[in-house]
């Protein structure tokens, strides 16, 4: 197809030798470009107005928003649903509110994002440069994790924990994250150190360079990137978990996702919108910021983690 | 390390499909029923309305997001200027979770508070559009925020896929005057087969999996109008303490992925071992 096109090209302009050329200069207001940009404003206003709202209503107090509109700006600025949400929201019989989840999250976040990632990165490492028995069988495996859908693991998992006398306690959480996360991230690693050169591995290895020479003192240094991109995917992942963390922690251990949709989605007392957007805020912070830090590779983060994988 | 993943994955995936062939109740136990399990699975509303639920809701996703995401894609490949402000608009509900898409959007929907009762007070007091306590149109809602936190994801392999293409094309069509729409339609699309595939496979095993968004949007309702297959296994396993149907529907579930899977990765994967 490529070629056929390509080909035709010379002849197509020989047919034409003193026209102008270059792409042809464009109004500014042409109706293409005023469509063009209004299309992309009115979707934009689109994805930009929850954000927008959730803001709005937190700032907002309960009588405002009991006779305005969800979209109007608040008319008197209130802090007070935000310190609720974050000290004093209740979800059951405990009313210390989010904070408790935020640390919980943070707890589990932080031990499986590193675990998750050295060990994965490790893996690929081993996939992706030594030869070794039944690599083909790990890497079908792994094809098959990174896709299957978690019910089907769920409750063997539970009898796991439950053996290991980890169920219910954060680092049981952490455990099932390094292990749900391992498949993703294997690939991901495994692809990128494929495309590192092999004659720089070689050249290692005649040098006498072993297993972990090679892979802390050459491929680590190389490959920071790929580092910050499974970072950026495994941490949104993790804290956006809502299905592990309520099935494999109690209560008291929830990490903020599952606190929240209680908090929120309680039926006791009287609905406190802007309490409970002001909590939705705090939970999708992390990520956000996140998200906003990485900028370009946050795309490359998924994109990589998606394709290829 | 090779023998965990094996354990785990081989093992634990062997395991469900194992037991629920058991009438396991409380704790799994051997004793064998036969496909009776599936029997009752399929016999069941509630399940019946789930795979309904997933399959409109998996169908309708997947056609508007592709056709959104690329349309966006092509929009942004304009070499417009302020792209990388849409792009970040377009692309940071895919950071946030499913819950807080989920619990954003029951606002929005709010029918006292939100659209509704915002187009009411502006004069059209006959305005309804309640999807969340409308057991026909939930799904509606679903939708829409599944769509508003998935969409930029899609966009953003686009993207990808319509940078990857050979500028001659683009040069050769103008200069053959084909329109602009014509050559996206003939020339780009069936260029980008692999990416619209790769993405395909992508949303769909999402889609089957959903959970976390019907809890916060709906929890199931209203009734059980919004139940999904992934909140049939929780509650069976966890809550009605009935394992061994958990574990048939969990089960099935598996199937519909690998039906998905076993296609794609046979032309990604096989067909390189032979080429």
């Amino acid at each position: 197809m490529a070629e056929s096109t390509v080909g035709a090209l010379p002849t197509a302009v020989a047919t034409d030798p003193h026209g102008p050329r270059g792409a042809r200069p464009r109004p500014v207001f042409s109706r293409r470009n005023i469509f063009l940009y209004g299309t992309l404003l009115l979707v934009a206003v689109y994805y930009a107005l929850p954000l927008y709202v959730m803001v709005v209503t937190s700032l907002k107090g309960m009588p405002e928003i009991r006779l305005g509109n969800i979209f109007s700006p608040p008319v008197e600025v209130t802090f007070q649903p935000w310190v609720k949400a974050w000290s004093e929201a209740c979800t059951g019989l405990n009313c210390d509110g989010l904070q408790r989840g935020f640390w919980n999250s943070v707890i589990i976040t932080v031990p499986s994002v590193v675990i998750s990632i050295a060990i994965a990165s490790v893996n690929g490492y081993a996939l992706a440069n030594w030869r070794f028995k039944g690599a083909n069988v790990f890497f079908t495996i792994l094809i098959f994790g990174a896709f299957i859908p978690y019910q089907v693991l769920l409750y063997p998992m539970v009898i796991l924990l439950r053996e290991l006398g980890l169920y219910g306690s954060l680092w049981g959480l952490v455990l099932v994250h390094t292990i749900f996360g391992m498949p993703i991230l294997t690939l991901l690693f495994r692809n990128y150190f494929s495309s590192i050169p092999e004659e720089l591995f070689k050249a290692a290895r005649v040098d006498g360079a072993g297993f972990w020479g090679i892979f802390l003192q050459i491929m680590v240094p190389m490959s920071l990137p790929i580092f910050v991109v499974a970072m950026i995917l495994q941490i949104t992942g993790i804290w956006n978990d809502f299905l592990f963390g309520v099935i494999y922690t109690k209560p008291a251990n929830y990490p903020m996702t599952v606190q929240l949709n209680n908090i929120v989605n309680s039926v006791q007392g009287v609905k406190e919108y802007n309490v409970n957007m002001a909590a939705t805020i705090l939970t999708g912070l992390v990520p956000l910021i996140v998200y906003f830090a990485s900028g370009k590779l946050f795309v490359r983060g998924i994109a990589a983690g998606a394709v290829k994988g | 390390m090779i023998l965990t993943a094996v354990v785990i994955f081989a093992g634990g995936t062997l395991w469900t499909i194992f037991y629920s062939f058991t009438g396991s109740r409380m704790l799994p136990k051997e004793n064998f029923v036969g496909l009776a399990q599936y029997e009752r699975l399929w016999g069941s509303n509630k399940w019946l309305i789930a795979i309904e639920n997933l399959a409109i809701f998996g169908v309708c996703s997947l056609i508007f997001s592709l056709v959104i995401g690329f349309v966006l894609a092509a929009l942004l490949d304009q070499k417009i200027r302020f792209e990388d402000v849409f792009r970040t608009i377009f692309l940071y509900p895919f950071a946030l979770s499913f819950i807080v898409t989920g619990l954003v959007w029951q606002w929005i929907l709010n029918p006292q508070y939100g659209i509704e009762g915002v187009v009411r007070a502006l004069g059209w007091t006959s305005f309804t559009f309640d999807p969340l306590y409308d057991a026909d149109i939930v799904i509606i809602g679903l939708l829409i925020a599944g769509l508003w936190q998935g969409t930029g994801f899609v966009m953003c392999l686009m993207l990808a896929g319509l940078r990857g293409i050979d500028d001659d094309i683009w040069k050769a069509a103008r200069i053959d005057g084909i329109p602009m729409w014509k050559t996206y339609l003939l020339v780009v699309i069936p260029m980008m087969r692999p990416v619209f595939i790769t993405t395909l496979v992508i949303i769909a095993a999402g889609i089957i999996k959903v959970y976390d968004l019907v809890v916060a949007l709906t929890s199931g309702g209203p009734g059980i109008a919004s139940q999904v297959p992934a909140m049939y296994v929780y509650t069976n396993m966890f809550q009605a303490q009935n394992l061994g149907q958990g574990l048939a529907a969990s089960t099935m579930m598996l199937l519909s992925v690998l039906i998905v899977l076993i296609p794609w990765a046979y032309l990604e994967f096989g067909g390189r071992k032979h080429g």
